[in-house]
């Protein structure tokens, strides 16, 4: 993002809340506020020193405000842009600029969703598009599943390709403690599940659980006192192309290509130096289309890339260390999720699913129907 | 300055009971603007032409919605000729049969009751 200072602010402190199925009568709010605690208890921070807040929920109209009356504080600057699940990773941009402005110095950004627990019906509000609704898409999955045609058409793509990613996030998943899916799960057993909007099966979608997090930022010279290593904004960039799918000028092409050139640009790295990958993997086509549209495969080769284990453990790739929303976690909006794993894998955190290398990490979050992109390149120390 | 007297949406669905499908053109642009709005995507112009579409097309990207209750149906996205793209479905083929490059013809699907016309499509062939 041009004018952003490289590595100005750091993250300090992430923090999962509960996840999967929570407890009986907990609320959105209840969840950022474990989410929340957790991250100042990782960083050694206390709610005296937040100045600055952001987060964006499906549940809660007016989130950030029911976030504040929550919390009982008073921050100096808040944001709450709402881009769907990539709304975390504006949050951190729009976080850093703030710090590096001036105008707050401690920055939250959290989020909880109880989905699992209240149904996705209430959980986000059905908007009713007239050029659309009539058809009865199922959104959001018809809408990658045509991307998904589309991809299978020009490139030759196939289904087992498609079931190799979900394949490969299980394997990353039976590695996670907190991941909620963990048995065994094959190509045929992808192909075999029960069909949604073809070319998917269930195994081809993200779950639908509970969750949330919080991560907190501050500026690199406060985040070299705090309690563990600081991880460095190197690059934000973002590209919004269309809100509904029948706009989407090419179903092949991401905005995600326009934000992670921005990002890579700030960072002066590209996807070459990356070490760890954690992409919003809504659906399977979502991880071949970000690789490529990122730069870590030509346009069109996603489907061969992802295959025999490429992306999996052990693979040449670490892409989705915690299992994704294919087979982690995915409570409604889960770009805050991939935040606090791309941390955890550079501060070296993550026991056996951890990457060998881990010096920098691309997260991608991604809103709507592939309507919202943005990228967070992250890097350690090292990287500065 | 005067509230203007119907929207963009209610001049498509007023074609549509005529049987046309109509669309918008926008001259600064040089393209077809779809769906109907006020402002061109392109341009920033707010001049737009009202033109109605040949109704013919070509599938550009198709899915098969499996519902928990009822048979499967096809959604599609039809690229028309004049050069603008729209959400449908391809009637009088087994959903799985439409495919992706396959020509397409408009027609006028009128649910009745409350609801708005709709443009779907059935194969040119057919």
């Amino acid at each position: 993002m041009e004018n952003l200072k490289r590595g100005a602010a750091a993250i300090v402190g992430v923090a999962e809340s509960d996840l999967g199925q929570v407890a009986d009568g907990m609320s959105p709010m209840d969840l950022c506020a474990q989410g929340i605690m957790r991250a100042l208890a990782d960083c050694g921070l206390t709610l005296k020193d937040v100045d600055g807040l952001f987060c964006a929920m499906t549940q809660q109209r007016m989130s950030i405000v029911s976030l504040i009356e929550y919390l009982g504080i008073t921050p100096k600057f808040i944001g709450s842009s709402m881009t769907g699940g990539s709304s975390f990773e504006f949050h951190v941009a729009q976080a850093a600029a703030a710090i590096d402005a001036g105008l707050c110095n401690v920055a939250v950004i959290a989020y909880g969703s109880t989905q699992r627990s209240v149904g996705r019906k209430q959980s986000s509000a059905r908007e009713v598009n007239p050029y659309e609704t009539p058809f009865n898409p199922f959104l959001p999955t018809s809408a990658y599943a045509l991307a998904a045609s589309r991809h299978m058409h020009q490139f030759g793509t196939t289904r087992e390709q498609l079931a190799e990613v979900a394949v490969a996030a299980r394997k990353w998943a039976q590695l996670n403690p907190v991941a909620w899916e963990k048995k065994p799960l094959t190509v045929e057993d992808v192909l075999k599940s029960r069909m949604i909007s073809y070319p998917f099966t269930v195994r081809d979608c993200c779950l639908v659980t509970d969750g949330g997090g919080a991560i907190i930022m501050t500026s690199a010279a406060r985040a070299k006192s705090l309690k563990k290593p600081p991880t460095y904004v190197l690059g934000c960039g973002h590209g919004v192309t269309h809100m509904n799918i029948s706009s989407m000028p090419d179903l092949t092409v991401t905005g995600a290509k326009a934000a992670g050139e921005a990002a890579y640009k700030m960072a002066k790295l590209g996807a070459k130096d990356i070490d760890v990958v954690e992409l919003y993997d809504a659906f399977t086509i979502n991880t071949i289309l970000f690789l490529e549209d990122l730069g870590f495969c030509r346009k069109g080769e996603g489907g061969p890339f992802v295959s025999g284990g490429n992306i999996a453990p052990g693979g040449k790739l670490p892409v989705n260390t915690a299992g994704g929303g294919l087979s982690y976690c995915h409570p409604g909006m889960y770009g805050l999720l991939i935040l606090i794993e791309g941390v955890r894998q550079l501060r070296g955190e993550c026991g056996e699913r951890q990457a060998k290398k881990h010096d920098t990490a691309m997260v991608h979050g991604n809103g709507g129907v592939l309507s919202a992109q943005a990228s967070v390149i992250l890097g350690t120390g090292a990287t500065l | 300055m005067p509230n203007d007297t119907t929207s963009p949406y209610a001049t498509y669905v007023s074609r549509l009971e005529k049987g046309e499908l109509a669309y918008q053109f926008s001259p600064a642009a040089n393209r077809a603007v779809f769906f109907p709005r006020l402002i061109c995507p392109y341009s920033g112009s707010d001049r737009l032409e009202w033109r109605v579409s040949k109704g013919r097309g070509t599938v550009y990207a198709t899915t098969v919605v499996h519902p928990a209750e009822g048979a499967p149906f096809n959604v599609a996205l039809i690229d028309c000729d004049e050069g603008f793209r729209l959400m449908s479905r391809v009637e009088e083929v087994a959903p799985m049969d439409v495919k992706i490059g396959m020509r397409v013809k408009f027609r006028v699907y009128r649910p009745g009751g409350e609801d708005d016309p709709v443009a779907v499509f059935t194969p040119e062939s057919a």
